[in-house]
This record gives C-alpha cells, sequence and structure tokens, in this order.
C-alpha cells in the first residue's frame, strides 16, 4: 500500500495528462480546480487510503469524499487508474448515456457519495465518522473540499458537529487554491484568517504544501493530529497546477483547452518526466 | 381499542420499541427530541440518538452518512424546517446518492397553528412529490402511524413520514393490513368519495356519516402513501362513485390533490372533482382546529362541498 513519494511523482504527472486528455475530449470540465486536488487524490489513493476496488465494499474501508464535485475528471482519473473501473471508460466522459457525469455519482464504482451542490460532502462525512465511531470500526473519513464552498453554512454546522462528537477518525482537506470562479477568494468573499477559524471550531490544523508528496504523505499518516480531534489539512495548492499558462488563472476555472494550448500543456507536462 | 393519542405519540413508542431490538436504529434529531417525544428514547437508548443543535442541513447530511454505512437513520425535526431548510439535502444526499434516510416531519401541516406560517408546513408534500426516489406517507391514525413506522423500519429506501401533533381519532380497526403504497377504504360508499390523508382522514369519516343522513352514501378512502400514489383504488373511485373531493392539511397546490387530478385527467376520467386545503393565501392566526374551521377543513364544511359537487343522492 505506502508507495514511496519519489514513485508517486509520474503519478501526478500522468494523472494531470489524462485529465487534460478527457476535459478537452469532452469539451467541458473543470480544469483549474482538478489540476489543484490531482496530487492530494494520488497520496490518498496510492498510499493511504485503506480501499480498493476488492474492498469497497467492506464496512471498515476507509472513506473519501469529494465533496468538491466539480473536480470530478481528477477523481474519476485517480479511480481509473487504481482499477475500480475500466480507464477506456474515462472517454465517455460527460457523454450520453456515460455514467461519467460531470460531478460524480454512486454509479461510478468508487465513488461514496453523489456531490456536486457545494457544502455537502463534510456533513455526510461527519455521519460515516459517526457510524464508525458507534460500532468501534477501524475505518477513517476523508472529505475534500474547495476553499470557495467553504462560504457555505452548512459545513460549519458540520465542522461544530465533527468537534462535539469528538471525531478524529475524520480528515478533512480543503484544496486552498484561492481562486473561485468570479476571482480570487478573499475579494469575493474572505476567508482568511482562516486556520484560526479552524481551530476555533476545535479542529486540529496543520497547512501543508498541497502539491509536495512527501508532506501530504507524512501528514496523512499522522492523522489524528489530535486525540479527540478531527484533523483538518489546509492544503495550500495552485489552481491549475502543472501547467505554466493555467496556474493561477481564473479564467480556467471550467475553460477548455484549444488544440495548441492542448498541445503545449501536454509538451510541459512531459518535460517534468524528463 | 385504546383511546385515540397524538400519530407523534405512537410514532415514538413504536421508535423505541424497534431500537431496542435493534442497535442500528439511530434517531437523528436537531434539538427536537422534546419536540419529537423523544426525550424517552434519549434516556433510554443514549447511544442511538445523534443530537445535531438547530441545524437542519447538517441533520439530514449527518443521517445520510449514517445511512451510507449501514445505519437504520430516523432523522427528526418539525416538517417545516426539515422539508425547507434542508431541501437540497434531501434532494441530493438522501434521495439522489440514495441513502435510505427515513425522514420524519413531526408537527406537520397547521399542527403548530398559532405560531404562524414559519412553522407551517404547507408546501412539503409538493416539494418532495418532484424529488426523484422519496416515498412519500402520512397516515392517518394510530394504527397507520405505527403500521407505517414498521414498514419504514422495514424499507430500505429513502421515505419522508408527516404526520401532526393532536391527538386523532381511531379510523381503523386494530387488525387493519397496511402497505405502503397501497390505499385503505375506510369506509365503503357508493355515491362520492372523500380521499383524504393524514389527520384529515378522521375529519373526512365524520363527513361522511353527516351525509349519511342525508342519504348520501360516501366512501372515504385514506391515501396514507401520496408516491407512490395508489392510481387503482382512484380509478376505481372515479369508476364506481360520482364525485371526488380531496382533502388534506396541505396547500391546495401540488399536494394530494394536484396529484390525484393528474392521475384522473391522465386516465381520462370524468367526475366531480374538488380540492379541499388551505388556500393559497396568508393563513389566518388561530389554533389548527380554528385554522381548520376558517378554511371549512371540517365535517359540516365538507358536507356542503360534497352536496355542490354532485355526489348524485339515490
Amino acid at each position: 500500500m505506502m508507495n514511496p513519494p519519489s514513485l508517486l511523482q509520474a503519478k501526478s504527472v500522468e494523472y494531470r495528462k489524462t485529465v487534460l486528455r478527457i476535459i478537452k475530449q469532452a469539451n467541458a470540465g473543470h480544469t483549474g480546480g482538478s489540476l489543484s486536488c490531482v496530487d492530494i487524490l494520488n497520496v490518498l489513493y496510492n498510499a493511504v487510503l485503506n480501499v480498493s476496488p476488492a474492498t469497497f465494499g467492506d464496512p471498515d474501508r476507509d472513506r473519501y469524499l469529494h465533496s468538491k464535485g466539480h473536480s470530478a475528471e481528477a477523481l474519476y482519473t485517480v479511480l481509473a487508474e487504481r482499477g475500480f473501473f475500466p480507464a477506456a471508460e474515462l472517454d465517455t466522459l460527460c457523454r450520453y448515456p456515460s455514467r461519467l457525469a460531470g460531478h460524480p455519482t454512486r454509479d461510478v464504482p468508487g465513488v461514496e457519495h453523489n456531490t456536486g451542490a457545494l457544502g455537502h460532502g463534510l456533513p455526510v462525512a461527519v455521519g460515516m465518522a459517526l457510524a464508525a465511531k458507534m460500532d468501534g470500526r477501524t475505518s477513517r473519513v476523508f472529505v475534500l473540499l474547495g476553499d470557495g464552498e467553504l462560504a457555505e453554512g452548512s459545513n460549519w454546522e458540520a465542522l461544530m458537529a465533527a468537534s462535539h462528537y469528538k471525531l478524529d477518525n475524520l480528515t478533512v482537506i480543503v484544496d486552498r487554491n484561492g481562486l473561485q470562479i468570479s476571482g480570487p477568494t478573499e475579494q469575493v468573499n474572505a476567508l482568511e484568517p482562516l486556520a484560526e477559524k479552524f481551530r476555533a471550531f476545535g479542529l486540529a490544523v496543520r497547512s501543508v504544501d498541497g502539491h509536495n508528496l512527501h508532506q501530504l504523505l507524512e501528514n496523512f499518516s499522522q492523522v489524528p493530529f489530535e486525540r479527540g480531534k478531527p484533523s483538518l489539512v489546509l492544503a495550500q495548492t495552485i489552481k491549475g497546477k502543472g501547467i505554466s499558462f493555467i496556474e493561477n488563472q481564473v479564467g480556467w476555472h471550467h475553460h477548455v483547452p484549444t488544440d495548441e494550448e492542448y498541445a503545449v500543456a501536454i509538451a510541459e507536462l512531459e518535460g517534468q518526466t524528463k | 381499542m385504546n383511546p385515540p393519542r397524538p400519530n407523534l405519540d405512537i410514532f415514538a413508542d413504536t421508535l423505541l420499541e424497534l431500537a431496542q431490538q435493534d442497535r442500528d436504529i439511530v434517531v437523528v434529531t436537531s434539538d427536537s427530541r422534546g419536540s419529537g417525544k423523544l426525550t424517552r428514547f434519549g434516556q433510554v437508548l443514549p447511544d442511538q440518538l445523534i443530537e445535531v443543535g438547530i441545524a437542519e442541513q447538517n441533520l439530514v447530511g449527518v443521517a445520510a452518512g449514517l445511512a451510507a454505512s449501514g445505519k437504520k437513520v430516523f432523522a427528526v425535526s418539525p416538517a417545516c424546517f426539515l422539508t425547507a431548510r434542508s431541501f437540497e439535502q434531501i434532494k441530493n444526499d438522501v434521495a439522489y446518492s440514495n441513502h435510505p434516510v427515513r425522514l420524519v416531519g413531526i408537527s406537520a401541516g397547521v399542527s403548530y397553528g398559532a405560531l404562524g406560517s414559519t412553522h407551517h408546513s404547507l408546501h412539503d408534500f409538493a416539494a418532495l412529490r418532484a424529488v426523484h426516489n422519496l416515498t412519500i406517507l402520512a397516515p392517518a391514525d394510530n394504527h397507520e402511524t405505527r403500521q407505517a413506522i414498521l414498514a419504514a423500519a422495514d424499507s430500505n429506501s429513502p421515505l419522508y413520514l408527516r404526520f401532526g401533533k393532536a391527538a386523532v381519532p381511531h379510523v381503523h380497526p386494530p387488525d387493519q393490513p397496511f402497505a405502503i403504497g397501497r390505499a385503505i377504504t375506510a369506509r365503503p360508499g357508493r355515491d362520492l368519495t372523500f380521499v383524504a390523508c393524514g389527520e384529515t382522514v378522521s375529519i373526512a369519516v365524520q363527513a361522511a356519516e353527516l351525509l349519511a343522513a342525508d342519504r348520501l352514501d360516501c366512501r372515504v378512502i385514506s391515501m396514507h402513501t401520496l408516491k407512490p400514489l395508489d392510481e387503482d383504488a382512484l380509478q376505481q373511485a372515479a369508476e364506481e362513485t360520482h364525485a371526488i373531493l380531496t382533502l388534506e392539511e396541505h396547500s391546495i397546490h401540488g399536494g394530494l390533490g394536484a396529484a390525484c387530478a393528474a392521475v384522473l385527467m391522465q386516465h381520462g376520467m370524468r367526475c366531480g372533482f374538488k380540492i379541499v386545503g388551505i388556500p393559497d393565501e396568508h393563513t389566518v392566526t388561530g389554533s389548527q382546529k380554528e385554522i381548520f374551521k376558517h378554511y371549512g377543513i371540517t365535517a359540516e364544511g365538507l358536507a356542503a362541498v360534497a352536496k355542490q359537487i354532485g355526489g348524485k343522492s339515490r
């Protein structure tokens, strides 16, 4: 299960190439946000989560919830590569009548919950973590939130409950890329000071470089950060990470690359494997 | 027969009885254990009651997560908040994600009477009927309530149950069979049919009794399941009686009456037809009983409407 980060680096590049390819083919998708969470998903599915296609029905499996459902392309890419469904199916993204819709559903093997409307993943993750505690199971729950979706009040309701019930089997990951569809989060509806807010809600918070595979693995391996507290990983990320002209560009929230942009982007990514 | 009690009490007693035999039965409340008559449940089975505070969105999300992990979950909150504040959680996290949560809307309709429209749920049937993958139940009396809870506990699909907090007269004998989706004929009749649900069924029965004195033979159907609707019972009523009068503690828009009208029209059925419920206006202040009286939801009011729409007298 434990894959050293040095082996995972190449996977991140391949995942990014696949994300771009399927978005290009589908002529739809959320490019920036998928690229910002690829490294997190890479580490989770290749080195942290106790779940596989064979154990997906096991009540003791670890759960992953993709609350930022619009980054479905990243999730589909990683699930396919991990063998949850045939990789060839990725080519059907958003096509009639594919089960790979623009936001993930349980029709897709490996998906725990239907997401897409924001602010929904965390309350469900709290319910799953509670159930594991009630049954004395070892399973853990990981949920990935976009930073823009933190404006949804339901997240804060769920954080209060997570803390109240001392859910130290729950890890909340925030993909803090700083951008949302209309612009920088701090201009749209300021979130900072975010770490302090989470601490005030009773979580054990660590800020990590969300693209540093070593750091991600080290921190995910150390949950719970404090006994009796839910863990929060504030992953500092770059929206569009990996392709110079896509990085930190608001317009790439759901922009689909042109033929030329696609060729340049793939060439850039291939340069990273050399 | 035991004296009639609020359906809410029957719900709480039945649930405690079931949960004592099954540790996977879990109740989730949003500071609603008192209003849900679940205080005793919390005392007897504290490990099977999850309190989330006044946070209905979280209530439903947490319930979905528990259900996804194999718990048999009853999410209990006043119907007004449960079906409006957390509508998106019901739609996405329960129905669309197909996690079998039993959503329990307590003190439904105008049970809270004079507290005003913030506390009324006159929209819940309309809103939830349009959500795919959700069974909707509104039991009429203590017997139906108990049977509905037993059926809900056994069901493995998302479900919404609503009932009020006033004591309701018995409508059925204690051995009346009950199945989700199968309407119950509470009283046979050949002239006119009342199709009612929830606490209004007993009012329809009283109206039928009044009309019997006028030689009008009225059938009363308890349509305890609004979705899936028992279309056969409805068609039969349209064929065998001259008029149908629907009755519900809900807006006249989008509820039981609208559901029945759609079925009848699409089957080409022709009969007298009238929807009785809460009209589309700012609801008057008063107790449940006073509000019912104001809008003609009484035995006398219904009898008058029944005569107008032409249940033919023999």
